[in-house]
């Protein structure tokens, strides 16, 4: 009743239409991506839980501790993959935070701009190198190193799979971290230096202490970059059926390779243990997931607060 | 009575690149004394202030010629950055306390220097916070975050902070623009005690405020010094038109 007046104005009535119609495309643009979420989830999950119950149903606890996996003799643990999982990852964290956050630091504070116009291209570069070609290069390049050094003779292995993932978190911790760098105010450095601080000083005791929320951020992230990668791990990782790795130099078989490689001709309850190695890793990015919204939830909240 | 000259000022020009903005600076600053910097926006005072700790140097292309002495010696070219910023301390225009708790950002410069001990430490923060004139609003929240505090307590930690280093000189830019006029007068009541102790430059756009603390003040314009002289002369008697129009608020 109170917007009749302005529905009888024919120019608003005519302005109206297009709002709504826009309002409808956002609404179903917005309606895509959760409903893909909502249907990978429960296919995922209603697949992958499957083998666990019913009649003839496999131990849950066999499969999450199991440490073999041979589909022919319908035995299925993953344990030893999970391991895997985590220590590439690790490796890769380990290694390319420090490396990650000081280029990030050198590009954002102390790089001439040429070094810089330089430098930023090659690291957007590697961000989009397709991960069929990080494997590739992987198995030309590092595999056949590791290969002369290894004392088990064989290159594919946890250590090739840490070199080629650590490569792969680079573009992503070195481009948040720069961002959280550089949006560190100017009054800090200033009063740092102010206080007789060198400029080292002042990156290790103010800068990157400032930054750290977006540098945790850029961490999580690189974690879970990590942990799904599939294709370029798949070709270097070894895939051992069995066995937890003891070294760097031992084989492993990620969570995320042991779907890739047998989906396609897996049946069955084979197939459902694909699928249920796919929950595991649900699992994981969750967790990943959740971390990243309570880090960038407190970023916002400092954010008002000043 | 004879002041000891802590600053000597010679020929001093400045340039961002091709702008000049400080022009043929000469001017001696005296020793525990407060030395205002007045003057209409855009003059060069802080400008002028940050050759006194050669935070200049961190912009690019400034040119600076000319020649600045502190107790006699060339703090360009005799002295490097790093160690005339411990002896001559800032406090800048907006509170710029580190996003840490109080305690460390008092403790922040002591510990750049090598201090370790948690009890040298302790003690430092201590006296800081009390010469700073803050010690009893925040001694039961040291382990708080220093900006979750008001605006003239923030100061005051900065101030602190500055204090920590144990300096000669204090540089204050615009100290208590950002602050309400109870905070304010802290500052001031600040200043004046720690001038027995301190060389004191504060820039100030509040003609009251140069009156009232300072011993000596400049007055700028168009990055030269106009006049400078006993703030008691410049106040009553100012020798310049300009310097006159300005004080009177009847300035352009
Ligand atoms: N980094 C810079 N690059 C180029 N020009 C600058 C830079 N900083 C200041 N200037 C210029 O130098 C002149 C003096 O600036 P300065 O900041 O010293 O003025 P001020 O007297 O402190 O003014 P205010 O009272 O507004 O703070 C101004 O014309 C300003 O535009
Ligand atoms: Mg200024």
């Amino acid at each position: 009743m109170n917007n009749n007046a302005y529905k009888e104005n024919l120019i608003s009535r005519r302005k109206e239409y297009p709002e709504k119609v826009f309002k409808g495309i956002f609404l179903l643009s917005a309606l895509v991506s959760v409903l893909s979420v909502i249907a990978i989830i429960i296919f995922v999950f209603s697949k992958g839980l499957q083998p666990f119950f019913g009649e003839d149903a496999y131990s849950f606890l066999e499969f999450i501790t199991g440490l073999k996996w041979d589909p022919g003799n319908d035995v299925y643990g993953v344990f030893y993959m999970i391991v895997g999982s985590l220590l590439a990852t690790l490796g890769a964290i380990v290694l390319g935070v420090p490396i990650g956050l000081l280029t990030a630091v050198f590009i954002a504070e102390l790089a001439p701009k040429e070094l810089v116009a330089f430098i930023k291209p090659a690291i957007e570069l590697l961000a989009g190198i397709p991960s069929v070609i990080y494997g590739a290069f992987g198995l030309g390049v590092i595999v056949p190193i590791i290969n002369e050094i290894s004392p088990t003779g064989q290159g594919e292995s946890l250590l090739a799979v840490i070199c080629v993932l650590t490569i792969m978190v680079l573009p992503t911790i070195i481009s948040l971290s720069e961002a959280s760098i550089r949006a560190v105010p100017k009054s800090y450095r200033e009063a740092s230096l102010g206080l007789g601080a060198s400029k080292t000083q002042t990156i290790f005791k103010t800068v990157i202490p400032a930054a750290r929320s977006g540098i945790l951020t850029a961490t999580v992230l690189g974690i879970g970059r990590a942990i799904g990668e599939t294709m370029a791990v798949m070709m270097i990782a070894g895939n051992n059926i069995g066995g937890l790795p003891t070294s760097i130099w031992s084989k492993v078989r990620p969570l995320t390779t042991n779907i890739a490689m047998e989906m396609g001709y897996a049946s069955g309850r084979h197939q459902d243990m694909l699928f249920a190695t796919g929950v595991i890793l649900f699992l994981f990015i969750m967790v990943i997931n959740i971390t990243l919204t309570k880090l960038t939830g407190k970023l916002g909240d400092k954010g008002r607060s000043k | 009575m004879s002041d000891i000259i802590k600053f000597s000022v010679s020929d001093l020009n400045l340039f961002y690149g091709n702008f000049q903005a400080l022009k043929n600076i000469n001017m001696k600053i005296a020793k525990e004394k407060i030395t205002a910097f007045i003057g209409p926006s855009g003059c060069g005072k802080s400008t002028f202030i940050k050759t006194v700790n050669r935070m200049n140097d961190l912009i690019e292309g400034v040119r600076i010629t000319g020649e600045i002495t502190m107790d006699g010696v060339d703090i360009y070219k005799d002295m490097d950055a790093i160690s005339l910023r411990t002896r001559v301390g800032m406090v800048f225009q907006q509170p710029n306390p580190f996003p840490m708790s109080i305690y460390d950002n008092v403790a922040y410069g002591p510990r750049i220097h090598g201090i370790r001990k948690k009890n040298v430490l302790d003690e430092i923060v201590e006296k800081s916070l009390r010469q700073a004139a803050i010690w009893d609003e925040v001694k039961d929240k040291l382990k708080k975050s220093a900006l979750a505090v008001s605006g003239g307590q923030q100061q005051r930690i900065c101030i602190a902070r500055t204090l920590a280093i144990e300096p000669e000189v204090i540089l204050m830019d615009e100290p208590t623009s950002a602050l309400d006029p109870i905070s304010t007068l802290k500052i001031e009541d600040l200043a004046t005690e720690l001038k027995q102790f301190y060389t004191i430059i504060i820039v100030t756009h509040n003609m009251q405020q140069a009156g009232r603390i300072s011993d000596k003040t400049a007055f700028f314009l168009n990055g030269e010094v106009i006049e400078y002289g006993e703030t008691e002369q410049i106040f009553n008697k100012p020798r310049n038109k300009k310097t006159e129009d300005y004080i009177t608020g009847r300035f352009g």
